[in-house]
């Protein structure tokens, strides 16, 4: 826009003088990002991602304790990952339990944003409130709370005990970003499409859900991390049946001090960033669209 | 599809076999102070381009949305072709939507905008295709079948609605301000799309519109909302020609309003001034209130510069003149009326020379005044 309304003033100077002028704006208009800041980014994202990075060169290490700089080069420690049948249990306890409970959460988080959409009144805004609480509630809080009523119920060291309660720890991730997604949704198109002669059903899976796809996805991507990761509330549920992944690794470091865990932090530091990055992937393709 | 429907859309030689849409004493109350609309009773006649006209708030929208059942009805009475209506929710109605941000489907494309009523109602792939195809050309947007919405001018898109509300042969079209976004060339170039669509396709269309130019260049009848009530409804010259209310005169065009101090059968009082009155033209409600107010329209006004100028019979006043407008084909000449009313006077741009200051006859024709109740 400002690019025609500028034409009349730039038409009087040589023709030659005009390509580079748009150029010029846009540098300093839109990518207006200076050195400085990026220098304080880059400083920043070093000093979140750094401790992280360093468990990788450890988990290629030949020596059978912690150590840095990691001794010798071996894939010792994935070998005794991908043989010992209590990691792979632990990491397939995870994954499953992550799993259900990123489902549940992506369900029941879209289902309340979207419920909750456009609703201004105060029974809304205490709905929202009430399933945000899990955020801003001490983890250990949680925890108790679920271990004495999951005792109760009989789901303490059940599979679907894990999923409840990770599932709860979820919504509110889905809630976000699901509600931000639907800020940009017109609701016109409910309409429109109810006069089309679709079911409010119909309407959500044609519409809607299309349209709020990406906050849906990051939404789940985030519940499954949570799930994934939690240890304070898995370790109440734990039983000699049934544990995750974050517990046998809390397990290994405490009571034995196997450095497997180099190794299974590797592996799970992956997963996570690559799961993470599949919304990201998602946007950038929409973008191109 | 229900056997009431009309033909299908596409087909240009479609008889005029649209659907009638009965209001029987309409309420929605939301719950404050006045009900937004409040006894709304109204035929729309199968094929009819009614519009429903009023300021903002004033309950044309939320009858409109009654029709189409986004709001549920406080009580009263909606059927289509006699069948009741009131509480079937809105995908069941069978009627075709445009709104004024057009409310495409941002993730699909054309065609498949135009589809979605199609393959809600199970109509086979080829048939799909071919009416699409139709509809499109109807349009005239052949060829755009892949683009998305973002990729079409204000105009383009809100055809696209249009063909997408038409192509499943709705029971009748509904017109939220469908004009209110687009600037004004466009608007008028849609206006006349419109209309000829109305004509071939022949159903019942109901437009919502608070401009009064529109209203009266598109539609058979209009309804004049007023306070969640209707005001008047008729055709856009009979509201023009005989208001029955001062609001309608004034809503729909320009006026000379003289508030009366009294009302016989025969004459008009304003003070010490009165009118012979043509009772052909004093509105029913005026003689029923007695309060009234007698109305006479700018292009009804000739200037004289002398009183034997006036013709006998013609009711007169002197004014002042207030200002003179050129406007090309006429003047505007705005007055002050002795008694203290200001109006407007349109004539013709060879008529008689006037300058601001002027002391000056008006004259009218008796029979061109209008007595409406105020």
């Amino acid at each position: 826009m400002t690019a025609t309304a500028q034409r009349p003033a730039t038409a009087a100077t040589p023709p030659t003088a005009r390509p580079p002028r748009p150029a010029r704006r846009r540098d300093r208009g839109v990518d207006a990002v200076p050195w400085w800041l990026r220098l304080v980014a880059a400083v920043g994202a070093l000093y979140f991602v750094l401790p992280t990075l360093f468990v990788i060169p450890m988990s290629f290490s030949s020596s059978t304790t912690f150590s840095f700089p990691p001794e010798g080069f071996s894939l010792q420690l994935y070998r005794n990952f991908f043989t010992d049948p209590v990691w792979l249990t632990s990491l397939r306890n995870s994954a499953l339990v992550a799993l259900a409970a990123a489902l549940l959460a992506t369900a029941v988080g879209t289902a309340a944003a979207v419920g909750l959409h456009g609703l201004t009144g105060r029974l809304a805004g205490l709905a929202r409130t009430v399933l945000m609480i899990s955020i801003v509630t001490p983890g250990i809080v949680i925890a108790v709370v679920v271990y004495i009523s999951f005792l109760k119920w009989h789901l303490v060291g059940t599979p679907l005990g894990y999923v409840l309660a990770h599932a709860a720890l979820g919504v509110p991730f889905v809630l976000v970003s699901v509600t931000s997604a639907l800020s940009g949704f017109d609701r016109k198109l409910l309409r429109a499409s109810a006069s089309l002669g679709a079911t409010p059903w119909r309407t959500f899976r044609r519409v809607t859900l299309p349209l709020i796809s990406r906050g849906v996805v990051t939404g789940a991507v985030f519940a499954f991390v949570t799930s994934f990761d939690e240890v304070v509330i898995a370790l109440f549920l734990r039983s000699p049946t049934f544990q995750t992944l974050p517990v046998q690794m809390y397990n290994s470091v405490t009571f034995e001090v196997d450095p497997t865990i180099a190794a299974t932090s590797s592996l799970v530091v992956t997963a996570v960033t690559v799961v993470c990055l599949v919304p990201m992937l998602l946007g950038n393709r929409r973008k191109n669209r | 599809m229900p056997a009431t429907s009309v033909m299908p859309a596409a087909v240009p030689t479609a008889q005029r076999a649209g659907t009638r849409i009965l209001l029987e004493d309409v309420v929605k109350d939301y719950g404050s102070a006045v009900p937004a609309v409040d006894g709304v009773s109204l035929t729309i006649e199968p094929g009819e381009f009614m519009t429903l006209l009023g300021p903002s708030g004033s309950g044309k929208t939320t009858t409109l949305n009654l029709i189409a059942g986004f709001e549920t009805l406080t009580s009263g009475r909606i059927s289509f072709n006699g069948d009741d209506v009131s509480a079937l929710p809105p995908h069941k109605r069978d009627l075709g939507m445009l709104f004024q941000n057009y409310a495409l489907f941002p993730h699909m494309t054309v065609a498949q905008n135009v589809a979605y009523p199609l393959r809600e109602r199970k109509v086979p792939k080829a048939e799909v295709v071919r009416r699409v195809a139709e509809v499109l050309e109807l349009v005239q947007l052949t060829g755009r079948d892949d683009d998305v919405p973002a990729q079409l001018s204000g105009g383009q898109q809100q055809r696209v609605a249009l063909a997408r509300a038409i192509v499943f042969g709705p029971k009748a079209l509904l017109l939220d301000e469908p004009l209110g976004a687009l600037d004004r060339n466009l608007r008028g170039a849609l206006q006349a799309e419109i209309q000829r669509i109305h004509r071939e396709v022949g159903s019942t269309f109901v437009f919502v519109t608070h401009d009064q130019e529109e209203a009266m260049s598109l539609s058979d009848r209009i309804a004049l909302f007023r306070d969640g009530r209707i005001e008047q409804v008729g055709s856009p010259e009979g509201l023009y020609r005989r208001p029955e209310t001062l609001f309608t005169a004034r809503f729909l065009g320009d006026s000379n309003v003289f508030e009366l101090d009294r009302l016989t059968d025969t004459t008009a009082v304003r003070g010490e001034r009165s009118w012979a009155l043509d009772p052909s033209t004093v509105a029913d409600q005026a003689r029923a209130t007695g309060a009234a107010a007698l109305v006479v329209r700018p292009e009804d006004v000739h200037v004289a510069l002398a009183e034997d100028a006036v013709p006998p019979g013609m009711a007169s006043l002197t004014a002042t003149v207030v200002d003179v407008q050129y406007l090309g084909s006429y003047r505007t000449v705005l007055l002050s009326y002795a008694g203290g009313v200001t109006g407007q006077a349109r004539v013709d741009a060879s008529e008689t020379q006037v300058a601001p200051g002027q002391a000056v006859h008006t004259w009218w024709r008796v029979e061109r005044q209008r007595v409406v109740s105020r």
